[in-house]
């Protein structure tokens, strides 16, 4: 039985690192090492000082000890980070403004509400272009330039402004998703409904298919697959929308509210937890994005 | 009845005289059309002009230009009504009526320029420029009609002329900022973050465990919020400008890298196989098949970067900065409800990304000029 045990390990770990998992798993434990490296070399100095100050004898390992467990270290070591999460997000009350549940719930919502606009605007504003020639010549350029805008640079004022009118909370933020998460929709469903080649034209013209007909028979389920990559896309930059549109917001609540908030206090970990969440966050949605598709493909008869 | 072989511009025709029979402002300086014989007597020229091309006496480019013309003009005068007659903040239904009528008319305009062939290279590439470029200026001139005939407080949206004002008045801050931003922190950020995104690429495309490893993370890392890591950068660097170029370094890596990782494996395999024929080394093969046969993708991230790095540059500089830079303008303007003031900066900020990125657009043209999305132009 071992020499079995034994034959079948160098199988097993060649087969892991032959696929995806066990290069990861390798890049991210050196990322993780580095990490600690790096803490242990950036916070030295201070709590060399923090020593000096209390006349201690220190050695090595006190010092690697004390870089590791610093109130407001320059980098945080990932335990830290791991422990404030601990700490906001489950022994918090979920509605106290201390829980970065809540903060999170706060930054979803007009991240989501803003992904929903942005995709219907980006839908339309496609389904305009491939139908009327003179929306395509006169709008398509402009829809290009809009982005070449830095518009996220700008959030915070949209924020202010339209809350100097009395324009609060979610929608301003959703605003700014909007705008961000329509462009790569409005490009990417350009792209699909024209994706159906003459011959499929043809066909459907061949068989008398009014306007409306082709485009619910052929054009929407042609562009489908681009819809999903675009959307992936979009529901990102829609978050990162949020959080920007967070930053002046202040006392009001959200992951970019976290952000300041930290940088003001100087609360590295606080800061580097709220940016965890927001990494995590991001991902989680951009999975959905792709469970979504793959179902909706599946409904569709196509083939994974 | 006369046949009406173009509805839009028997719209407009009927908008126009609807137009005459409501008054152009209400209030102090309440205004009819009758205060003012001249507007009158060219907007029932104008309708008339309409009916006579509703009939379909012109057709194509012709149409196109006298239209555009007739709707400078128009546009000129309802300006005219807005400034000079006093209709600014009360006009009325029949000023409306006769900018709707315009529209109509601009819209369609531009269908009959978008619908212009021509064999001559130049004359049609000058129409389809022609089209986004008057649009362009027709949603600026609604802008401005917009905001200053409703009255739209300055403080919310400002009209374009007090922008351009505000512009040619503070040249040289617009000048200093620029230069802090831009000169200094996007432009070194960018190409340290391209640069060293493009050779991480190549080490990546060396060891293909890297290729495995780090890929999957590079594109993970691309979806996350990165611009959330310019407070610490500005911890970490200080608050002038090197704070903000790290924050572009970063970025831009991770597009520049992925970009590069998948173009690198974009030349053919027959293309491959018939290098190793020659005996050509890895370098060799690198550098004359596959880079060359990448620079599509790459331009692309380089594209992708132009935009990234200045929303990178301008977003650090809300968590701290020395008292010059556009994203220190356009935060401390906006607590002092100086609006125009952070438009200008705006359309600075629009101006030089759409700059830069032109300029990559270029010289991705002049690079991968065999590329059949180049070659297949008409």
């Amino acid at each position: 039985m071992t020499i079995e045990g034994q034959g079948a390990v160098p199988g097993l770990t060649a087969r892991i690192f032959a696929g995806h998992a066990g290069p990861i798993a390798v890049v991210v434990l050196a990322i993780v090492v580095i990490w600690y490296a790096g803490a242990v070399y950036m916070n030295a100095p201070r709590q060399m000082d923090v020593f000096k100050r209390a006349n201690a004898d220190w050695g090595a390992v006190d010092l690697i000890e004390g870089t590791w467990a610093q109130d407001r270290p320059i980098l945080p070591a990932p335990h830290q980070i791991l422990a404030e999460l601990k700490k906001t997000i489950i022994d918090q009350k979920v509605t106290s403004k201390r829980s970065l549940v809540f903060h999170t719930w706060v930054t979803l919502s007009s991240t989501l509400l803003g992904f929903a606009t942005g995709a219907v605007l980006g839908i339309v504003l496609a389904v305009g272009i491939v139908h009327v020639g003179t929306l395509e010549k006169s709008l398509m350029p402009w829809i290009i330039s809009s982005q070449t805008i830095p518009i996220l640079a700008i959030a915070p004022m949209v924020v202010v402004v339209l809350g100097a009118i009395g324009l609060k909370g979610l929608v301003p933020k959703a605003l700014i998703s909007t705008y961000l998460c329509f462009f790569p929709v409005t490009i990417g469903m350009v792209k699909g409904l024209r994706s159906p080649d003459p011959l499929q034209m043809d066909l459907m013209s061949t068989y008398s298919a009014s306007p409306w007909q082709t485009f619910w028979k052929l054009r929407w389920p042609a562009s489908l697959p681009f819809l999903f990559t675009s959307l992936k896309v979009a529901v990102a930059i829609s978050l990162v929308g949020a959080i920007v549109g967070e930053l002046p917001t202040g006392a009001q609540g959200g992951l970019g509210a976290r952000l300041l908030a930290g940088s003001y206090y100087g609360q590295t970990i606080q800061i580097w937890s709220a940016l965890f969440t927001a990494a995590a966050l991001a991902a989680a949605m951009v999975v959905l994005v792709g469970v979504v598709e793959r179902v909706v493909v599946r409904a569709m008869g196509g083939r994974p | 009845m006369i046949a009406v072989r173009n509805p839009w511009m028997m719209a407009s025709a009927i908008l126009a005289l609807a137009a005459l029979l409501f008054p152009l402002s209400a209030g102090e300086s309440a205004l009819s059309w009758s205060d003012i014989p001249a507007l009158s007597v060219s907007v029932l020229i104008f309708a008339a002009m309409s009916v006579w091309l509703a009939r379909g006496a012109l057709r194509g480019l012709p149409l196109g230009l006298l239209l555009l013309g007739a709707v400078g003009l128009g546009g000129g005068m309802s300006l005219y009504v807005l400034y000079q007659a006093g209709a600014g903040g009360e006009a009325q239904l029949g000023f409306w009526l006769f900018i709707f009528a315009l529209w109509t008319a601009v819209w369609c305009g531009l269908d009959a320029i978008s619908s212009f062939r021509s064999l001559n290279t130049w004359a049609q590439r000058l129409a389809d420029l022609l089209v986004p470029l008057m649009f362009g200026c027709w949603l600026l001139f609604l802008w401005e009609v917009l905001t200053v005939g409703f009255g739209v407080p300055q403080v919310l949206l400002p009209s374009p002329s007090m922008i351009a004002v505000r512009i040619a008045g503070s040249l040289d801050i617009l000048a200093a900022d620029f230069h802090q931003t831009f000169i200094k922190a996007v432009i070194s950020g960018y190409v340290m973050g391209c640069g060293s995104g493009f050779a991480v690429a190549i080490l990546v495309d060396r060891v293909p465990f890297l290729k495995r490893g780090l890929l999957p993370l590079g594109n993970l890392v691309s979806a996350l919020p990165i611009v959330g890591m310019a407070p610490i950068m500005v911890m970490w660097f200080g608050f002038d400008w090197q704070s903000k170029a790290a924050v572009v370094v970063i970025m831009t890596f991770f597009p520049m890298l992925v970009n590069t990782v998948s173009g690198l494996s974009a030349a053919g395999v027959l293309e491959r196989d018939l290098m190793r024929s020659y005996g050509a080394r890895y370098w060799q093969t690198l550098f004359m098949l596959r880079l060359p046969a990448a620079m599509p993708f790459i331009f692309n991230a380089l594209k992708i970067n132009s935009t990234l790095a200045m929303i990178g540059a301008i977003v650090a500089e809300f968590f701290g900065t020395p008292i010059v830079g556009m994203g220190f303008r356009i935060s401390t303007e906006v607590g002092r409800m100086n609006v125009d003031m952070v438009w200008a900066e705006i359309a600075m900020a629009a101006l030089a990304g759409s700059a830069f990125y032109g300029a990559m657009a270029l010289c991705e043209r002049a690079v991968t000029f065999w590329h059949p999305s180049y070659r297949q132009r008409r």
